[in-house]
Parts: C-alpha cells; sequence; structure tokens
C-alpha cells in the first residue's frame, strides 16, 4: 500500500519536474532567439555607421532608438493604438469575408468532382495573382480606400481557406455520412454534425495561411490613399524622417502576426480530434 | 415476449449498379414475420450489402419492392437501422453523444435524449465508458457503442452488415449471443449479412443462402434451436453441418448455371474474411 502512494506521489514531482524543465526550455528559448535577433539588429545598424560618409539619422535605425525612444513615442501618441485598430478592423473585415466565401466554395469542390475539375484552373490562376497588383482596380470599382483594402486582404485570403476546406472535405468518410443519413440527419444537420466538425481542423489550417497572407497585404495596401492603419503610420514616418518610429512599427508588425499566428495554433489544435498519441 | 418488430416483404427486387454494368442481384423475394431473426449468408460479392443497403434505403433499387411494415422503402429512416461492419464513430464526439446522435436529429429534448442513452449503454454494458472519447475504446467496445446508437432509436428492424467479422473471436461470440439475447427481449426483426456459417446458426432463427451472378436466393432452412445457443452444444453443431451442406448445395448448382473462374479453391469454406470488400457499396 504505502509502495503504491510513494509511487503515485513521486510520479506526480517527476511529472511536475518534467513539465518545469520543459517550460523552462522554452522560456529560454524564446529570450535566446529575441537576443540574438536583436543582436543582429544592433550589430547591422552599427555595422552601416562605421561609414563615415553615412547620414547622420541612421542611428536612429538601432534596436535602443526603435524600442526605447520611437515605441514610447508612439504609445504616447496613441498612434500605436490607432494603427493597429485600424489594420485589424481592415484585416477582421477582409478575414470574415474570405472565410464566408471560401467555406462554402470549399465545401462545395470538396463534395462536387465536377465543380472541384471546372474550378481547378480559374482559381489557381487567380491565386497566382498577387493581390496587390488588384489595387488600381479596386480602387476605382469600390468606393472607399477602406473597401479597396478590404478587398485586396479578402483576394489574397480566400484561397488558403478554399483548397483547405476543399481538401478537408474530400476526405471525410463517407461512412461517417452514411451512418448520418442512417439515422435521419436531414442536409443541415449533416452540415453541423459531420461534415463542419470534420472539417474544422482544416479549415483551421486555411485561416492561419490566410492570416499570414492578409497581414502581408494590408500594409502596403494601406500605403496609398488610407489614412489611418500600419501601413499609412509606416508611409508617414518615412516622410516625416521618423526613423525611430518606422523601425518601431516594424518591431510592431512582426509581434502582432507573432500574437496572431500563436492564437491560431491554439484555436486549432482545440478544432482537431485526431489523438496525437 | 413484445413485438415491436414487423412484416417485411420484398418483391422482385433487381439491382444494378450502373445501366452498363452486370445485374447484381436479380427477381429477389423475401418474406419475413414481425420478431424474427433472419441471416443472409453468401460469399463475398454475391450482393449482400448491396442488398441491405436497399433494404434500409440508402441505396436506390433498379427494381422491384421493399414493404418493411406497412412502409414502402425510399428513403432511410430511424425505423430501420443499420449497423456496418465497422462502427464509424464520430470521433469528435464522446460515447454519449455518438449514441444520442440519432435522437438529436430527430430533435428531441436534451433530457430525454440522455434518459434514454443511459438505458442503451447499459444495456450494452458500457455504463462506465459513458464519459470517454470513442477514440479511446477498443474494437469490440466500439462495435458495442454503434450497437447502442442503433438501438436507442427503438428501432423496427436492425440491419447488420457482417458487423462483427473486425473483431477477435471472443469479442464476435460474446456480441453475436448479446445482439440476438437484445433483439429478442424488445422484439425487433434481425436482418444479418454475414459469410460466417457460425454466426447465422448462432444468431438467426432463419438462414437465406445466397449466391450466383447475378445473386439469386438458392435455398433457406429453419434455425429452431433454444437459447442460449452454444457453439460446443452437439444440436448447434448439427445444425452448423446442415447449413454448411445446404450452402455447399446451393453454391455448386448456382455455379452448375454459370461457371465462374476461380471458385473451386475455396470450396471447403465460405469464409475468407481477409478479402472482403465491405467498403464496396460506400456511398
Ligand atoms: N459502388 C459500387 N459500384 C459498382 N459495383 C459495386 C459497387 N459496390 C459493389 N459492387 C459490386 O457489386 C457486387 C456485390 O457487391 P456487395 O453487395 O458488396 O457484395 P457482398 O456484400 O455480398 O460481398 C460485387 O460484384 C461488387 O464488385
Ligand atoms: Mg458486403
Amino acid at each position: 500500500m504505502s509502495t503504491v502512494q510513494a509511487d503515485v506521489a513521486s510520479g506526480g514531482s517527476d511529472q511536475l519536474k518534467k513539465w518545469m524543465r520543459s517550460t523552462g526550455k522554452k522560456v529560454f528559448d524564446f529570450c535566446a532567439g529575441l537576443l540574438i535577433l536583436g543582436v543582429l539588429w544592433w550589430l547591422g545598424v552599427w555595422f552601416i555607421t562605421l561609414d563615415p560618409t553615412a547620414p547622420f539619422f541612421f542611428d536612429q535605425f538601432g534596436p535602443g532608438a526603435a524600442l526605447l525612444e520611437g515605441l514610447p513615442k508612439l504609445w504616447a501618441y496613441g498612434t500605436l493604438q490607432e494603427s493597429i485598430s485600424a489594420s485589424g478592423a481592415r484585416l477582421g473585415m477582409g478575414l470574415l469575408l474570405s472565410i464566408a466565401v471560401g467555406v462554402p466554395i470549399g465545401i462545395m469542390v470538396g463534395l462536387s468532382r465536377l465543380t472541384a475539375e471546372t474550378t481547378h484552373v480559374p482559381f489557381q490562376l487567380m491565386r497566382m495573382t498577387s493581390p496587390l497588383s488588384w489595387e488600381p482596380i479596386a480602387v476605382i470599382a469600390l468606393a472607399t480606400w477602406n473597401q479597396a483594402v478590404v478587398f485586396l486582404i479578402f483576394i489574397g485570403a480566400v484561397w488558403p481557406i478554399i483548397f483547405a476546406t476543399a481538401a478537408g472535405v474530400a476526405k471525410i468518410d463517407p461512412s461517417w455520412r452514411k451512418v448520418a443519413r442512417n439515422l435521419g440527419a436531414n442536409p443541415w444537420q449533416m452540415l453541423t454534425s459531420v461534415i463542419w466538425p470534420a472539417i474544422a481542423y482544416d479549415v483551421m489550417t486555411g485561416l492561419r495561411l490566410a492570416v499570414g497572407i492578409a497581414w502581408i497585404v494590408v500594409i502596403p495596401a494601406e500605403f496609398f490613399g488610407t489614412s489611418s492603419g500600419i501601413g499609412y503610420t509606416l508611409q508617414n514616418a518615412r516622410e516625416n524622417l521618423f526613423y525611430d518610429e518606422l523601425m518601431a512599427m516594424i518591431v510592431i508588425i512582426g509581434c502582432v502576426g507573432y500574437v496572431m499566428d500563436a492564437v491560431l495554433v491554439r484555436l486549432q489544435k482545440r478544432a482537431s480530434w485526431v489523438r496525437e498519441d | 415476449m413484445p413485438v415491436r418488430g414487423v412484416d417485411i416483404k420484398i418483391k422482385g427486387l433487381t439491382h444494378k449498379y450502373t445501366p452498363k454494368s452486370p445485374l447484381t442481384f436479380e427477381e429477389v423475394n423475401l418474406e419475413a414475420k414481425p420478431g424474427e431473426a433472419l441471416a443472409i449468408i453468401g460469399r463475398s460479392g454475391c450482393g449482400k450489402s448491396t442488398l441491405l443497403h436497399i433494404m434500409a434505403g440508402l441505396l436506390p433499387s433498379t427494381g422491384g419492392k421493399v414493404h418493411l411494415g406497412d412502409t414502402e422503402v425510399r428513403a432511410p429512416s430511424p425505423r430501420w437501422v443499420m449497423m456496418f461492419q465497422a462502427p464509424h464513430l464520430f470521433p469528435w464526439m464522446e460515447v454519449t453523444q455518438n449514441v444520442g446522435v440519432g435522437l438529436r436529429f430527430a430533435g428531441w429534448p436534451k433530457k430525454k435524449i440522455d434518459e434514454r442513452v443511459d438505458e442503451a449503454l447499459r444495456l450494452v454494458e458500457l455504463e462506465k465508458f459513458a464519459d470517454h472519447n470513442v477514440q479511446d475504446l477498443s474494437g469490440g467496445q466500439q462495435q458495442r457503442v454503434a450497437l447502442a446508437r442503433s438501438l436507442v432509436m427503438e428501432p423496427e428492424i436492425l440491419m447488420l452488415d457482417e458487423p462483427f467479422s473486425a473483431l477477435d473471436a471472443f469479442t464476435r461470440a460474446s456480441l453475436q449471443h448479446d445482439v440476438r439475447a437484445i433483439a429478442k427481449r424488445i422484439g425487433i426483426n434481425l436482418i444479418l449479412v454475414t459469410h460466417d456459417i457460425d454466426e447465422a446458426v448462432i444468431m438467426a432463427d432463419r438462414a437465406l443462402i445466397m449466391a450466383g451472378s447475378p445473386g439469386k436466393f438458392m435455398d433457406e432452412l429453419e434455425i429452431d434451436l433454444p437459447d442460449p445457443r452454444n457453439r460446443e452444444d452437439p444440436e448447434v453443431q448439427k445444425m452448423r453441418a446442415r447449413l454448411m451442406t445446404a450452402f455447399h448445395d446451393a453454391t455448386s448448382s448456382a455455379r452448375g448455371q454459370r461457371p465462374a473462374v476461380g471458385d473451386e479453391k475455396d470450396a471447403g469454406t465460405v469464409q475468407q474474411r481477409g478479402s472482403e470488400a465491405s467498403a464496396a457499396v460506400a456511398g
């Protein structure tokens, strides 16, 4: 009896140790990686400023100026918060639109061989056109610059969602649908109880790719026309020679992207029903 | 004994997968009494699964009619449910959700679903596993969940398409007993499709022998044995021998009609588990 209890107790503390070790390692990796990046950045700027003919303001590109001067300034003016929320709103709209259009199309492509075959070439063609090449057309066709940016995000982000959804649907076990039909599922129930849970993970995979594309597209899309958003702030900083702010914005773009992807990885894990072991 | 089962009448049933493919079976006729347990035995590929799918309304026939009770089968219905060779549970649901899914489709309130599900899980002796994810269960337990999922619908007819052939011998034997016992207790019809003569003898009141290409019912045998049926019982053994003989007579006369190349090699047995093409009628 007592040996069993002792075993359980030591098993528990072993697990705790293991957890602490793995978490400690993760934190270390995270910090070490960032530190290396920071040092490389600093070295790069330092190397450029060695050249005596380099303009005096080049030291503003360094991590010290960006993080200790640019970032606090952006925060204090509220520029940072405004830009993130403006770009975030466009990103959200564009992604929502991509999901609303991409998932149903993906389901149709996955379910119907005919749809898959007829849409393959046009979809691949469209996918390979740079979203930004649509800008002139979007600006002419849509009423506001805001709408144009949302459209550019949509036209870049919808493809991975369509393709991932279709791939997910195509690999649904046909027996699941047969069983559901056998138990009296109507088409709506088939969609919500069988097809959706079966493909949720794949849709999330597509969404992750879509967010990556959307985040890359939104910033250059905001360079022209708009008067808010991260792209606008970046452009503004360049024109006004606020190089510390410019570099701070670049850091922010990376951080926001990183956080969004991390959140999506979490959501993706939750949508997965496949046993990992 | 309660009888929830119904009269089963099949008249002149004919089937082809495509206009160009050969007849799967032709002019199949069948009648069964309420509560009767019927086994359809035959070699792989003779059209047993196709017949069962048509009876369940999962596949349209090419000609002929299926009447279950006073209803002509045109579509699937929770009144007659089918169990397949694999459990095909939904891996994103727990055991209880899988069992209750048919009632949820039917729009039952959650409380009533829970009651019925508990009852069904007791029937298949899985109450302890109610909260487990189905992926954590063994093959036999999963097939029990599939059985419970069918039984909660309180069907009139339970159709079984080689439901235990993927399980180990012990699990198979216990499920064969249990399914027959449950079906008899609640008085439903069983229609069992199998290529296992033992299974037919243990589970059915009557065995129909299907053979030939296109498939036909060649012969039938009453299996009037008392319950519970035990494999070692001499009466059961005798019945098994009779069914085996009937099966061989039927298949050789079917072969006489239309010689099939490569049939001789398995003249000693109808059990060709490995070669079964169960996915053939998927969809
Ligand atoms: N989806 C399908 N399309 C075309 N032919 C099929 C299909 N499913 C089965 N078949 C053919 O129909 C015949 C009967 O198959 P099946 O009903 O599965 O037989 P059994 O269940 O007796 O093994 C076989 O010759 C098989 O090849
Ligand atoms: Mg079969």
